[in-house]
């Protein structure tokens, strides 16, 4: 039998045996699981059924037909972040601890990478942890964490040898978000909400046995994280495109030559970033995205931006006003809802865009260092221990 | 043909004759030559290659493969940036006839061209240029059972060196496509000065010259039309070949060369220019394949895919052949350099078919706005 057909009998399977409207939301995703249908290309047993990647979106579209519950919606950290990092450098008795929970809605993921100076530079990342007995003890401070406030498992990078030079000393943990000594307090944000929080790590205990790969590969295990991470910020969602929206918005205006210029060049820029997103899947075959993910991370980020200040100058002087600044913490309804949020507040969110997951400077170097082949810019704290770089 | 590996394969095959056969030195030569291309070139295209005949049908003597694979061989003539009139006879002539609906002519020209016997091109524009039905002006006048023609028609590519002119003109009924031989008696192509001197332009004065109409009178917009997309999306392909040329020799310039004791391409300003480049050109890939694919599909949102391509391609290129320049540095500004033989053609090229303003305004028609 063909992948694809593979796939679909696997489908039809699942919704035969587990019929969405009368099955409740956790017993489908486990059966979706249990079918190999949770990520195709993940090995048999672990979700998946050892197929190509490209072929999960015929899992997507057709469990969206049938009603279908979406497990990667309400843990989307998890589902494209967290899970490929496992599944690429797990040991199998962490991929069969952790990947069910995840798929099935048991276990909310979260991030705990960026901290306040470690942003752009990450493995200039300063918080500690330290070996004692089977455990370690993590000591230090993360931010920019989405979803903390109810998220289960962190992943987490931290220093473990800080004599080594900065990317060698790293480690890579999936730490217990309820365990003792962890603070997770929310941001608020410019948009009044507070979608990230700060999380604070103080003599927390973390198992041996949840560590990611060898003790100093952390960085290597984290990079397979940010770019799912930089796929998953392309990845075009359900909601409208702010140029669609935008498009809506000129239809109710007069016309006006400078912004039906700026609205043709805005649609066809979108549209681009679509034909973009198709041809990236369709050449992607390996499991793992490479550096040329940070292309459409770069280019969605900027279109989104501007779309969205378009969508603003459109509205005319509706878009003085502002719905609410009320200072909300981020709840799954919250999230469902972030889908129609008020226009004016998507604006105000998108200047995020071109920051999180990697700034566009960044992506744009790693994109002439990586893609290009160019040579990299000298620096001075590449090859120093790491306790002998200046910091501040 | 239509898989990956087949495509690859074309594109391999192709590459390697150009680069053998178009090289810099090549490409300077021909744009000092009054024929301005390789003919023995154009008879190795046609005999042992068989491009002219790859997207003419099988039923009229030619291979019958579709058009995405013809932009792959447009893709390598821009990065080559071949000199000849395989864009005139085959984007332009060939995809006109096929869309007259006009089965004589058809059945007269098409095996000519697909064995590469025949050059032939479309003369459209008149003294205001232009790339729609509103730029023509010329009338038939009708003689005898046939009709002939006369005035102005400029910026005709490769028509000094063309043995079938396709020329649009006014009957009664409308717009309508006439066949014209260049050697008849009230005939005269003069060769223009051009910005870009491997694509030679010419104005061809037409002082009642015997025509022959193809397809209906007055029918001949639609088909004339189609086929303009169809060259544009070729011209697209074309682009991207050569933005995508442009940025390799600015990527392995800025590895070399040295300024303050590092390669220039070590530096973030430097990097940076090159990124964008490269996402940029990466957008105008996506474009053009998809209006390829498109034109081969039928898809019904062709012509919307097409202007697309065209006006993305157009500015991606024209704006990677200048940051090319800028990056060289002062080299750059040479004639010496081949980067400013890119610049030429971009530029070119973005009028070629329409700018690419006026394929957004084609876009913001579609789309409603």
């Amino acid at each position: 039998m063909s992948e694809i057909d593979l796939v679909r009998a696997g489908i039809e399977g699942l919704l035969r045996d587990h019929p969405p409207a009368t099955t409740a939301r956790r017993e489908f995703l486990a059966a979706q699981y249990d079918a190999g249908l949770a990520w195709v290309h993940f090995p048999v047993g672990l979700g998946g059924l050892g197929v190509a990647p490209q072929l999960q979106r015929e899992v997507v579209v057709r469990l969206a037909e049938a009603g279908a519950p979406d497990g990667a919606a309400t843990n989307r950290l998890g589902y494209a972040m967290g899970a490929p990092t496992l599944v690429a450098w797990g040991e199998r008795v962490q991929q069969e601890r952790y990947l069910r929970p995840l798929f099935v809605g048991d276990e909310r993921w979260c991030q705990l990478f960026s901290e306040p100076g470690a942003g752009s530079d990450l493995a200039g990342l300063t918080t500690r942890a330290v070996r004692d007995g089977d455990d370690w003890i993590v000591d230090g401070q993360k931010v920019w964490s989405s979803m903390a406030t109810i998220s289960d498992v962190g992943m987490l990078v931290v220093r473990t040898d800080p004599e080594l030079p900065k990317h060698q000393g790293l480690t890579y943990f999936l730490l217990d978000m309820r365990s003792p000594g962890v603070d997770v307090r929310p941001l608020r944000q410019m948009t009044g909400e507070a979608e990230f929080n700060e999380v604070y790590l103080t003599g927390v205990r973390v198992p041996d046995a949840a560590r990611i790969g060898a003790p100093g590969a952390g960085w290597k295990v984290a990079m397979t994280t940010l770019m799912e991470e930089r796929v998953l910020f392309n990845r075009q969602r359900d909601e409208k495109g702010p140029a669609e929206l935008a498009l809506e918005l000129y239809h109710r205006r007069e016309r006006d030559a400078e912004l039906r210029t700026r609205m043709i060049e805005l649609w066809v820029r979108a549209r681009v970033q679509r034909l973009n997103t198709v041809r990236a899947a369709a050449n992607r075959t390996a499991g793992i995205p490479g550096p040329e993910g940070s292309i459409g991370k770069l280019v969605y980020a900027e279109l989104n931006q501007d779309a969205l200040e378009l969508c603003l100058d459109l509205l005319g002087d509706e878009s003085l006003l502002y719905d609410s600044y009320e200072p909300v913490a981020y709840t799954e309804a919250a999230l469902a809802a972030q889908g129609e949020s008020d226009l004016r507040r998507r604006f105000l969110r998108s200047r995020a865009q071109t920051i999180e997951g990697g700034t566009s400077e960044i992506m744009r170097t790693i994109l002439a260092d990586r893609v290009l082949g160019l040579p990299p810019e000298p620096r001075g704290d590449k090859h120093l221990p790491f306790s002998r770089i200046p910091r501040g | 043909m239509s898989s990956n590996e087949a495509r690859d394969d074309l594109r391999r095959v192709v590459r390697g004759l150009l680069e053998r056969r178009s090289t810099e030195a090549d490409v300077r030569r021909l744009s000092e030559d009054p024929a301005g291309y390789d003919r023995d070139l154009w008879s190795v295209m046609a005999d042992q290659l068989g491009l002219q005949a790859m997207a003419i049908p099988e039923a009229h003597g030619g291979a019958g493969f579709g058009y995405e694979d013809l932009c792959v061989v447009f893709e390598e003539m821009g990065r080559a940036l071949l000199p000849s009139p395989f864009f005139a006879t085959v984007a332009l002539a060939a995809n006109v006839l096929q869309h007259s609906g006009d089965e004589v002519a058809c059945t007269r020209y098409l095996p000519e061209i697909a064995t590469g016997g025949l050059v032939a091109t479309l003369a459209l524009g008149e003294q205001d240029g232009g790339w729609d039905a509103s730029a023509v002006r010329m009338r038939a006048e009708p003689a005898g059972a046939g009709w002939t023609l006369s005035g102005v028609k400029r910026f005709v590519p490769a028509a000094h060196v063309a043995d079938l002119l396709l020329v649009v003109a006014h009957t009664a009924d409308g717009l309508s496509l006439f066949a014209v031989e260049p050697g008849a008696a009230g005939c005269t192509v003069e060769v223009e000065l051009t910005l870009d001197l491997t694509r030679p332009l010419s104005r061809v004065v037409l002082d009642r010259v015997p025509a022959v109409l193809i397809g209906r009178s007055g029918q001949a917009w639609d088909g004339v039309r189609r086929a303009l997309r169809l060259a544009a999306v070729a011209l697209a392909a074309e682009q991207v070949g050569g933005a995508q040329r442009v940025l390799e020799m600015t990527v392995a310039y800025a590895k070399v060369r040295h300024q303050f004791g590092r390669p220039i391409g070590s530096f973030q300003a430097v990097k940076h220019k090159l990124a964008d480049m490269l996402v940029a050109i990466e957008s105008a890939r996506s474009a053009a394949q998809d209006a390829a694919r498109a034109a081969a599909e039928d898809d019904p949102e062709f012509e919307l895919a097409a202007s697309v391509a065209k006006a993305v391609c157009s500015d991606t290129c024209t704006r990677a052949a200048a940051t090319a320049i800028q990056l060289h540095g002062g080299i750059g500004f040479t004639w010496e350099h081949p980067v400013q033989l890119y610049y030429k053609r971009a530029k070119s090229s973005e009028f070629l078919l329409g700018t690419p303003g006026h394929h957004r305004g084609l876009v913001g028609r579609a789309i409603g706005i």
